[in-house]
């Protein structure tokens, strides 16, 4: 299957990149740091608040059907205010001068007076039930690949507490990340395809680098994409982090929308325009079944409960292409009423169920031909508000596409999370007094615009020395700033961007935290490094150490065993091999320096420089067949 | 920038904004188009001024509901687009289920009652007693609700007065057929009504709950809820006459402490836990599991609530400090029928202030001392300086709180200006509020 012509489907993209600052919390003096140590738990319900007018946002009272309790994990590094046991400070003002600077860069212009904003959000992953968020800037615009694409809104808001796991109806958040800065950037619907979409990331993400305030490390800059096609909806996938899997999730949403605008076809050629069934309670006709879910569901005291859909037949199960329909989508909206899923007649026999059992209960349903059915298994009462779930879904199959919210899997699709939340969910937070920007201090921020990231390549380049394939890398990565300050502390620059691009990657792949390091530390291994204590080859060895243990540069050495060596011990240790391989030497003659270098390195491993062993090496090996 | 003069002097000049409106014929919830000073069009509904807002500055709502700040000084203009539906009559009458039992609920006001206008997102404290149920509809679950709104005021402006209406409703209620009483306070000064009701009222029938909370009841997280539920669960399911003080036990939303009436404290200026039970444990723990209470409460009395809630104004409540001078102590005390001094220690003043005591006490003004440590007694025993005290006329209050003592000494002086029958009173343990062990 090749990818679809996005164009002529009239694929429309809107992107929200949300990138956490590095200025301190946004509302109290906390650090902008998580941490792995639970200092103490505490145990919080949530529920919509009501208005005088009785509305209560749908995504919130859908949140509160599902009952849950909250554990809330508190850590060294955060206060009573995350703990919603204090009202805010005032906004930090580096965090607000940062905003106002990324705006200036994208042309977009500030409100008068940034007034924050209380957005209701009971999911737990607030503790006060609600997101602080600000309204920065508006109409700004970003030039890529000779197109201009709008920046409609800029906002400052507070990260949310991070979602450890869930176990029934109790969620564990930790608040460390709870009030970490975030500039939520939205540009306007009008990226026309997936790789489009993930240049205009990249080149946001570049301009916020630059500002040099922004955290960085897994999960620091995360996307939400509103993705439509001509005929679907607006679709809403938050909270991608990996940004390379933007495109994916584009053209899987592409798919879906329109198999689902099929499947609405479909429908309405099968004449089908309502839907009306009747729940039947098939505990019966099930209770022998050798099908393990069922049994389990039916010996813990519940029902299965089971509906037919007139006409919905092959419409569940995936299209000929493989992209899957409805059953999914079915299946996610009964999850959130705490059964584990469904079973539908598109793939059934399986799962244990049998021929005679799917015929048996197609019968005491009443399914012909055309028709499909639907099982749940649970608790009485899950199953009643799955099975209603269920319909509701396979109403809206009719009509077409639903606006929704989705949440993004690792492997590039998407699974339904709640409705888009509606209009009425924000008012004002009143413990924050307003921000007046003034003249002045925009004037201030205009003259302190940091260098782009293309200047930035440029000068590492012209002034430093570095390949442009390195110069981009290093922008690219955000390790600019730190770049700069090694070069500073008479780091060579080669050795300051190989340390920058090629050791940090290499440590991150043996799956370290590298938003542990930092310039401190590895501007200490460099210098010992350069002033000769030790070979490059122990470099990441002590950096992996240090971020790893914690350790302090000295107590890495030693724990390593790692003292640079004297050249006439070099010259001792080359020597002995050298004696020891005569034969091999005599036999391979130069094509003996790669084994060699290899036991001598072990013996050596990081207190000598390869490049030194080597040439003492080649000039023994030569002496001795010469 | 937003520093603390500029705030001040916009305060001042913040009505400015509102008049200007005013003369356009816009109010709060209209739609407008404002042209900003700097030429930018925005269209949004009008939002109530922030008193902290610039004097130019006019809030509005945009469509994505955020709001904004625009300037409207030099070029800035304004104009209404359309004028705010009008909001229609929301009138729900609270429904009544012949199966369960009434408790009576009495709001004074404060964060615990409140609702958001999500329109012009303005919160207000709910002013009729519909809208204070309907905060919290789950209360209808465990019993049909008798609602009042005796009044609505912030805690801190709360009068004695207050303290006499609100124990003569609580006793009407009672000997009309509630099962309990749900008294919703704001948290600063709910210690202080508690004890009034404590001394005012006398064979009490059912449990008498001032519940408060510590984040106001718009919001999600906010405390008021748990704390209403557990309170009226108290009312229905617990054989208790006492007047008590109902909060969270600890950060935590689901264990309370029932604290008695005479002993608690808001020891935390913003935390959910702020009320503790000073030199005892807590009356009673509700949590999951049910409603606990200690052997020492006391039940249900048979027959009518009685209720006696004067209160002399003329009492005076003050911290003794190192540097207080005879000066300043006697201009805070003039016309003071009795004063509560909470001293340093043990309950110690300096030796200038010993001899404004005795000065006072001839004269027949009540003096009473209790501890400003909070947590232990006053003993006037142990040191010269306590002994000095009480010859000159000090009535020790032992580990009764100094609010307690303020409430108590106001209700006695009411009653009694005889010193001797002052002082008996004062050192009779009446409702729990003072104790002779405290333990470890
Ligand atoms: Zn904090």
């Amino acid at each position: 299957m090749g990818s679809p012509d996005y164009r002529s489907l009239g694929l429309k993209v809107g992107l929200e990149i949300h990138q956490q600052l590095s200025t301190g919390k946004l509302f109290c003096s906390c650090p902008c740091d998580l941490s792995e140590q639970v200092v103490r738990r505490f145990m919080r319900l949530l529920r919509p608040s009501q208005s005088e007018m009785g509305e209560i946002d749908r995504a919130a009272l859908e949140e509160a059907q599902k009952n849950l309790r909250f554990i809330y994990e508190s850590t060294p590094f955060d206060c009573l205010v995350e703990a919603d046991e204090e009202p805010p400070h005032p906004v930090s003002g580096e965090a607000v001068r940062t905003t106002l600077m990324i705006s200036k860069m994208l042309g977009a212009h500030p409100v008068d007076e940034i007034q924050f904003m209380r957005k209701i959000v009971i999911d737990g992953s607030n503790t006060g039930g609600f997101q602080r968020t600000g309204l920065i800037a508006t109409d700004g615009s970003l030039a890529a690949d000779g197109k201009k694409i709008s920046i409609s809104t800029i906002c400052l808001e507070e990260d949310a507490a991070r979602r450890i796991k869930e176990e029934g109806r109790e969620v564990v958040f930790r608040i460390d990340r709870l009030g970490i800065p975030l500039i939520e950037i939205a540009t306007g619907p009008e990226i026309e395809t997936p790789e489009e979409a993930k240049r205009i990331a990249e080149r946001l993400g570049s301009l916020l680098r630059a500002t040099r305030r922004v955290r960085r490390g897994i999960g620091s800059i995360r996307e939400d994409l509103n993705v439509s096609i001509s005929g679907g909806a607006r679709v809403e996938i938050k909270g991608v982090q990996e940004l390379y899997l933007l495109p994916l999730y584009i053209d899987n949403e592409v798919r879906r929308q329109s198999a689902l605008i099929e499947v609405s076809r479909e429908l309405s050629k099968r004449g089908i325009s309502e839907l009306k069934p009747k729940k039947i309670d098939l505990s019966k006709e099930l209770a022998k079944t050798k099908s393990k879910v069922l049994m389990k569901s039916l010996g813990d005291g519940g029902r299965i409960l089971g509906i037919r859909l007139p006409g919905f037949a092959g419409l569940l199960g995936p299209d000929s292409d493989g992209t899957r329909r409805l059953g999914p989508e079915l299946a996610a909206h009964a999850r959130v009423s705490g059964v584990g899923g469904i079973f539908h007649s598109d793939e059934l026999p399986a799962y244990g169920i049998t021929e005679v059992e799917v015929d048996r209960v197609r019968k005491e349903l009443g399914a012909g031909k055309m028709d499909c059915i639907v099982l749940v298994a649970g608790s009485n009462e899950n199953t009643e508000a799955a099975i209603e779930r269920v319909i509701a879904r396979a109403r809206q199959a009719i009509k077409g596409v639903p606006e929704e919210t989705r949440d993004p899997m690792p492997d590039g699709i998407t699974t339904y999370s709640r409705p888009l939340p509606g209009r009425e969910r924000m008012y004002p937070e009143t413990d924050i007094p307003p921000f007046t920007v003034t003249q002045d201090l925009m004037e201030e921020i205009g003259n302190q615009l940091p260098e782009y990231p293309e200047e930035t390549a440029r000068r590492f380049i012209e002034e430093r020395g570095l390949s442009g394939e390195q110069a981009d890398a290093l922008v690219k990565s955000g390790f600019d700033r730190d770049f700069d300050e090694l070069v500073e502390a008479e780091i060579p620059p080669k050795t300051a961007a190989r340390t920058l691009i090629n050791t940090i990657a290499e440590l991150e792949k043996d799956g370290l935290d590298t938003s542990r390091l930092n310039s401190e530390m590895i501007k200490a291994v460099l210098r010992r490094q350069t002033s000769g204590d030790f070979a490059m080859e122990a470099v990441p060895m002590l950096l992996g150490r240090m971020i790893e243990q914690g350790e302090t540069l000295e107590q890495a050495l030693n724990s390593l065993d790692i003292s640079s060596v004297s050249d006439s011990e070099i010259e001792r240790v080359v020597e002995s091999i050298v004696r020891e391989k005569r034969d091999l030497i005599l036999e391979r003659r130069e094509r003996s320096i790669a084994p060699l270098m290899g036991l001598i390195m072990s013996e050596l491993r990081g207190k000598a420089d390869g490049k030194k062993i080597n040439s003492i090496l080649t000039a023994k090996i030569k002496s001795v067949f010469e | 920038m937003n520093n603390v003069s500029a705030i001040v002097e916009r305060m001042s000049k913040g009505k400015r904004m509102q008049e200007m409106l005013e003369a356009k014929g816009i109010s709060p919830g209209d739609l407008v188009e404002v042209t900003s000073s700097g030429g930018r069009i925005f269209r949004g509904v009008v939002m109530p001024h922030h008193e902290f807002s610039g004097e130019s500055v006019v809030t509005i709502k945009l469509d994505s509901g955020y709001n904004v700040g625009i300037d409207l000084s030099d070029t800035g203009s304004l104009k209404l687009v359309s004028k705010a539906e009008p909001r229609r009559a929301h009138k729900r009458e609270i429904p009544r289920d012949k199966t369960k039992k009434t408790v009576s609920v009495i709001s004074t006001g404060g964060t615990i009652a409140s609702y958001v206008d999500y329109r012009t997102g303005a919160v207000h404290p709910a002013i009729s007693a519909e809208e204070m149920v309907f905060s919290v509809p789950e209360l209808l679950d465990i019993c049909n609700i008798r609602a009042e709104v005796l009044c609505s005021v912030l805690s801190e402006n709360m009068k004695k007065e207050n303290w006499t209406q609100l124990a003569e409703r609580v006793c009407e209620h009672l000997n009309s057929g509630s099962v309990g009483c749900i008294i919703p306070h704001g948290t600063d000064t709910l210690g202080f009504t508690a004890a009034a009701l404590s001394f005012s009222l006398s064979n009490i029938t059912a449990p008498v709950v001032l519940v408060g909370s510590q984040r106001s009841s718009d919001r999600p997280s906010s405390d008021a809820t748990s704390n209403l539920l557990s309170a009226a669960r108290l009312c229905t399911g617990a054989d208790l006459g006492e007047i008590v003080v109902l909060m969270h036990a600890t950060t935590d939303d689901d264990a309370l402490s029932i604290h008695r009436a005479t002993r608690a404290r808001k020891n935390h200026s913003s935390r959910r836990d702020a009320f503790q039970s000073v030199n005892e444990p807590p009356l009673g723990h509700i949590d999951a599991g049910g409603i606990t209470l200690r052997e020492e409460h006391i039940v249900r009395a048979k027959g009518k609530v009685e209720v006696d809630a004067r209160f002399e104004e003329e009492v005076a409540l003050l911290n003794f400090y190192p540097g207080l001078s005879a000066e300043r102590f006697r201009r805070s005390v003039e016309g003071a029928k009795g004063v509560v001094i909470a001293g340093t220690g043990l309950g110690h003043v300096s030796q200038g202030i010993i001899a404004e005591i005795s000065s006072l006490t001839r004269s027949g003004t009540a003096v009473c001392v209790t501890t400003q440590c909070i947590w232990g007694s006053a003993n006037l025993n142990v040191y010269s300086t306590g002994r000095d005290m009480q010859s000159a006329g000090a009535i020790p209050l032992d580990d009764m709180l100094s609010e307690t003592a303020y409430v108590k000494l106001s209700w006695v002086l009411a009653r009694t200006r005889d010193p001797d029958e002052v002082r008996k009173m004062m050192r009779n343990n009446m409702r729990g509020e003072m104790t002779e062990r405290r333990i470890l």
